[in-house]
């Protein structure tokens, strides 16, 4: 009896009592296909009418090319950079109990929600060579502003709240268990943290890192007041597809768009990937 | 039997030695204390220096106030669009099962790994003189690029999704049966999301909002590219800074500025308390 009116009912069920599918499912799709998928489509198709050549072409020109290196490299220095503070910060904010903990860790996404042209002056003033921080390393002969170490600060400040946040999850996750059991079988709590803690934080922080590197690559608004936008050593590519709109250079622009747009979706790729890879692997976390 | 003994050995095995835990706690007040909180007090300061006639002066100025209604019409205009969008994508997403979920969800998320300036250009590619449409809106005189309707759409880009990123967890966690209850009673689809969906996801969905809100108002890239710097006229808050600072006007750009800063904090404190309540719902809808 139970059986049968299992049975009877489970293709209805099955089917869904929710109406709306079809209207919210077609709205969104319109939505996003007039907002999104039309102009990045635009984007590839000015790309691709000046074709791999053309593009190469633009990418080897000795200001670009400088522009991408700039970007490119700061930027990954400044993803690695993010994950070696970022890890100890989620770390001791998931785990230790300190005074104003909850504040401190509200205050890991005011560079989320700061907009990125206050946090660019307000950056630039402080690491001027008369700023608070500037003055005294600039007497240690240190120059913050207006060079690539400026750039630097500004894409560490901007991305490390993404390596802070995907791994601070994961460590209140983690079985607490499994680290009794390491100490119970004689570990060093130092050696349970290498072997035993740190393999499942490993794809979080991956993760942390690659986040911190596309917002870093594309990072605009925090970067130009501080960079000091000098060309071939502190100007980054952003900066110059603005430079090249100006110019009504639009080859030039769409060209270096292009060319981050693809790392851009190869990063969203990868993270998408790892994060599939830490869910069959160690479990969803 | 107690259990002290198991508790006091389960705290001996993950408490980390004494001297580490003082670095990393040290390091992190020391990196968040100096390295995120002095930019924000710098702001606070350069707004203090020249006094609150000069503040009041600086945001009084025709093109300070100018940019201070673009950047609320932009606003208005986004982010309500934004928050219908974003409940319609996390109904579909939530309540339903269907072919190519997974790179819709990612649909959604693109425009968060797209640089500010990229997406400005897009539209110009689009909109612009050179652009796809750009002959066919000239013959009709229709200005899109260099003014508001091409600055609302870069925004809504840059925007679109937060409300649908805040609502998608809630409402998978949630499920259907609240739904399923008030349809079997004889509810519309329309009354159930009403009076059985909007009520369960109010806390969410106004985080949702607010950290839209925030981003559609500061947003500096993607703006400055489709705006044309037309002073009074397509200049935003964060765009009108940026020229006032060019201009070595430090104080007026900081006044600016601290406004935009207030938001951030505000929207910070809210989403902190109103994450809180979401959890605190959640916890109790599972019993």
């Amino acid at each position: 009896m139970t059986f049968a009116a299992t049975a009877g009912f489970l293709p209805f069920r099955r089917r869904s009592a929710i109406p709306g599918l079809r209207l919210t499912l077609a709205v969104t799709a319109l939505y996003l296909l007039l907002i999104v998928v039309v102009p990045l489509a635009a984007l590839l198709i000015r790309a691709s009418s000046l074709g791999l050549m053309g593009i190469a072409g633009i990418a080897m020109q000795p200001r670009v090319a400088a522009a991408l290196r700039v970007s490119f490299g700061v930027s990954l220095l400044a993803a690695f950079l993010s994950a070696l503070v970022g890890a100890p910060i989620a770390w001791a904010l998931a785990r230790y109990r300190f005074p104003a903990r909850r504040l401190f860790d509200a205050a890991i996404d005011l560079p989320f929600a700061l907009p990125t042209a206050v946090a660019g002056i307000a950056l630039s003033t402080v690491y001027a060579p008369n700023g608070w921080f500037g003055a005294p390393l600039a007497a240690l002969g240190v120059k913050v502003a207006f060079t690539r170490l400026g750039i630097l600060v500004a894409m560490i400040f901007v991305g490390f709240p993404f390596v802070v946040r995907t791994l601070q999850p994961v460590i209140a996750e983690l079985e607490t268990e499994l680290e009794e059991a390491s100490m119970t079988l004689g570990a060093s709590r130092l050696a349970t943290l290498r072997r035993v803690i740190a393999p499942p934080l490993i794809p979080a922080v991956l993760t942390g890192m690659a986040l911190a590197f596309a917002r870093g690559v594309g990072e605009y608004g925090s970067v130009i007041f501080i960079a000091g936008n000098l060309i071939g050593v502190t100007e980054i590519a952003p900066l110059l597809i603005v430079e090249k709109l100006e110019e009504f250079d639009y080859a030039g622009a769409t060209a270096i768009a292009a060319i981050m747009l693809t790392i851009s979706f190869v990063m969203l790729l990868a993270i998408n990937r790892l994060q599939a890879y830490a869910r069959t692997r160690l479990g969803d976390v | 039997m107690s259990d002290a003994p198991l508790q006091k050995g389960r705290a001996i095995a993950t408490r980390d030695p004494g001297a580490l835990r003082f670095a990393l706690i040290a390091l992190t007040l020391a990196f968040l204390g100096l390295f995120l909180v002095a930019p924000l007090a710098v702001v606070a300061t350069e707004v203090f220096r020249e006094g609150l006639g000069a503040y009041l002066a600086a945001i009084a100025d025709p093109a300070a106030r100018s940019a201070i209604l673009l950047t609320l019409t932009i606003a208005a205009i986004a982010v309500p669009i934004n928050a219908a969008f974003g409940m319609c994508a996390a109904w579909a997403i939530a309540k339903f099962k269907f072919p190519g979920k997974s790179a819709l969800i990612t649909l959604i998320d693109l425009p968060f790994s797209v640089s500010p300036v990229v997406s400005g250009l897009v539209f110009v590619l689009v909109f612009g003189a050179q652009g796809l449409l750009g002959p066919w809106l000239a013959a009709r005189h229709i200005q899109i690029i260099f003014a508001i309707p091409g600055m609302a759409l870069a925004t809504m880009f840059v925007t679109s999704p937060f409300v649908a990123r805040e609502l998608i967890p809630v409402m998978q966690q949630l499920g259907n049966a609240d739904e399923e209850a008030a349809l079997s009673l004889g509810a519309s689809g329309w009354t159930a999301f009403r009076t059985v969906t909007l009520p369960n996801i109010r806390w969410a969905l106004l985080a949702g909002v607010l950290l839209c809100n925030a981003r559609a108002m500061g947003e500096f890239g993607a703006v400055s590219v489709v705006s044309g710097h037309i002073r009074g006229l397509t200049n935003t808050i964060p765009l009108q800074v940026e020229i006032l600072y060019n201009e070595y006007n430090i104080g007026a750009a900081f006044a600016l500025a601290s406004l935009l800063a207030l938001l951030a904090l505000v929207t910070l404190g809210l989403k902190s308390a109103l994450e809180w309540r979401v959890r605190a719902a959640l916890s109790e809808q599972r019993g």
